[in-house]
């Protein structure tokens, strides 16, 4: 039988769907919860800046930690399970959403905060309604990176059992699919990837319309 | 008026880690409705002096009063929203269009949105903004245009006081001066209390009604009206920080109408070509002005006179250039020097002759 099997494609479709789907939600998950852990970080980091380096450091050891051997590392406590593959996956988001929010953050001109305090702002009331706002850009810029990362390691939890898309290449070596199961998961995770990018990018453009309407000046 | 809106009582501000205050020991006065500049050397002192009394920045001792309540003793938030602040980078929010960087304090005020629609309208109209730059954002504005927002902003729930750090200096000098006559139009009708910081001696001298001049640690040298401290520089300090052209810049803060006219050599139509004559051989001008009821005809001499009986044969020639009571000593000088008479000619609406300017006369005014 030749390598383009595309009747076991054809006779797979649910297959290859289910495990598409799995593959968008391991990796919304893993986004979801490292955005969830990363921005209380970030705003600590941005506050008291002398805990920002103890923060990149634990999450950059995590980040360093080979993935196949964090997951063997956790097997023995949390099992074969989604949390595990969870808790591998949102641990390597955490490092670049911080590190992009803590930059977004600190990237608000001087002037602009002391006008707003000026202004009669609290605080509280900067970080939400001034920094936070000026920040999205960079943090949208790095939930993208984020959920890129993240679509490409999902396919690693294939190992642990889980994986998506990683399954249905795992089985092809494995001969329990054809070997066009491969090029299929293989295809279909870099446009999901692809697919995700844009979709942040749009969304991006669409909450920061003031971050691209720079007209050209005219006269007083 | 007279009765003090701001005051500083031996305030001084040392900053954690520095050797020598930025403000060693500060007394100072602002009235209701008076605008102070603080002016002085760079790093002398002039924004930690403001910030303070804002409570951006904190004194380390000394008290500041506003409206007779002690800042410290007040929410700072509070204090702020009801004192307008413009900065010379202006600082406006580049995520908010114009109309929502103006609608800024309003909107935390809890105004209704048809009471800020108003209000921004109102202030665009105002600092003379366009309607159509409203729903830009600041990066698609000129330097001017940024720092109209940012006046309008300040004034946007017309807080009595207006805290203003150097906010014009970032604009081409010609801009510069069209809103800083543009800000003392708004100012006249408004009657803030402003502080006003600036470097640079001639806008301070425009703007102040009263001009502190400070030395390095916020020491205060001077505290005047333009006119006393550029008739009388209270120490070399002042005097050197006012710098060479005292005398013509005090010419500039003079007006015309504060001083006597000299009277001329006049005649009427009717005269005879030989007073006329006799006038201008006499009178040390070369000239003599025709005059019918008061109204100024232009000037005739002795060639424009030749074979005429009366001076109403000739046809008296229009001076070049008048002026009027109502501008400065400057402007008359500047008169004076480019006329081919040598005299400024002063009247007063529709033509009337009030008198002439010479040369001798306005450098009396220098010195004295
Ligand atoms: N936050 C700060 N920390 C330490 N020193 C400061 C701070 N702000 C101002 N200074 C110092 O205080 C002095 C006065 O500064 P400033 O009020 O900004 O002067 P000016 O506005 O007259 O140029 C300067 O020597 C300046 O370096
Ligand atoms: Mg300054």
């Amino acid at each position: 039988m030749s390598f383009w099997n595309w009747e076991w494609v054809g006779t797979h479709l649910d297959l290859i769907g289910e495990k598409l789907g799995e593959h968008l939600w391991l990796t919304l998950l893993a986004v979801g919860f490292g955005l969830v852990v990363s921005f209380p970080l970030a705003i600590l980091a941005h506050r008291r800046a002398r805990t920002y380096p103890a923060i990149t450091w634990v999450t950059g050891l995590l980040y360093t930690i080979p993935s196949l051997a964090l997951f063997a590392l956790l097997v023995p406590f949390t099992g074969l399970s989604t949390l595990t593959a969870e808790i591998g996956l949102v641990s390597y988001t955490l490092l670049i959403l911080i590190r992009n929010a803590v930059t977004g953050l600190g990237g608000t001109p001087e002037d602009v905060k002391e006008a707003a305090r000026a202004m009669g702002y609290s605080e509280r009331g900067v970080l939400w309604r001034v920094e936070l706002p000026l920040a999205l850009p960079v943090i949208v810029a790095g939930i993208r990176i984020a959920t890129v990362t993240t679509i490409g390691l999902v396919t690693v939890t294939a190992l642990i059992g889980k994986g998506g898309l990683g399954a249905l290449m795992l089985g092809g070596f494995r001969r329990l699919y054809p070997q066009i199961a491969i090029l299929v998961g293989v295809a279909l995770s870099v446009a999901l990837a692809v697919a995700a990018d844009r979709v942040l990018l749009w969304a991006q453009r669409a909450l920061t319309p003031w971050a691209r309407r720079t007209r050209s000046v005219t006269a007083t | 008026m007279g009765d003090t809106m701001i005051s500083l009582r031996h305030v001084a501000k040392r900053f954690p880690g520095t050797r020598t205050p930025a403000v060693r020991d500060l007394s100072l006065d602002v009235d209701r409705g008076e605008t102070v500049v603080l002016v002085g050397p760079s790093g002398c002192g002039k924004t930690t002096t403001m910030k303070m009394i804002n409570r951006l920045i904190e004194p380390t001792s000394g008290t500041i009063e506003v409206d007779g309540t002690d800042v410290m003793a007040q929410d700072p938030v509070r204090l702020r929203r009801g004192m307008g602040y413009v900065i010379q980078s202006i600082g406006l929010m580049p995520h908010r269009t114009v109309a929502q960087n103006i609608a800024t304090v309003p909107r935390l005020e809890g105004w209704d949105d048809a009471r800020i629609d108003r209000r921004v309208r109102e202030l665009a109209a105002t600092l003379r903004l366009d309607e159509e730059l409203l729903d830009r954002y600041p990066a698609e504005l000129s330097g001017g245009q940024r720092q109209r927002v940012g006046v309008a902003r300040a004034l946007a729930v017309d807080p009595p006081v207006m805290l203003m750090d150097e906010p014009f200096a970032a604009v081409d000098p010609i801009v510069r001066a069209v809103l800083q006559d543009q800000f003392l139009d708004i100012q006249r009708r408004l009657r803030k209390t402003i502080v006003f910081v600036t470097h640079d001696i001639d806008e301070a001298i425009k703007m102040a009604d009263r001009i502190a001049i400070l030395n390095l640690g916020g020491v205060l040298e001077q505290h005047a009206p333009p006119e006393e401290i550029l008739r009388e520089p209270a120490n070399a300090f002042v005097e050197e920080f006012v710098g060479a052209e005292r005398g013509l810049k005090r010419l500039a803060l003079i007006k015309v109408s504060e001083i006597d006219v000299d009277e001329g050599p006049v005649v009427s139509p009717e005269d005879d070509a030989e007073k006329a004559r006799a006038l201008i051989r006499d009178g040390g001008f070369g000239w003599v002005s025709v005059l019918e009821d008061g109204e100024l005809l232009g000037w005739v001499d002795e060639a424009m006179l030749e074979g005429k009986a009366r001076v109403s044969d000739a046809t008296p020639r229009r001076f070049s250039a008048y002026v009027t009571a109502e501008d400065s000593l400057r402007q008359a000088l500047d008169s004076i020097v480019t006329s081919r008479t040598n005299v400024a000619v002063v009247v007063t609406e529709g033509q009337r002759y009030r008198g002439i300017l010479t040369l001798e006369r306005v450098s009396r005014e220098i010195v004295s």
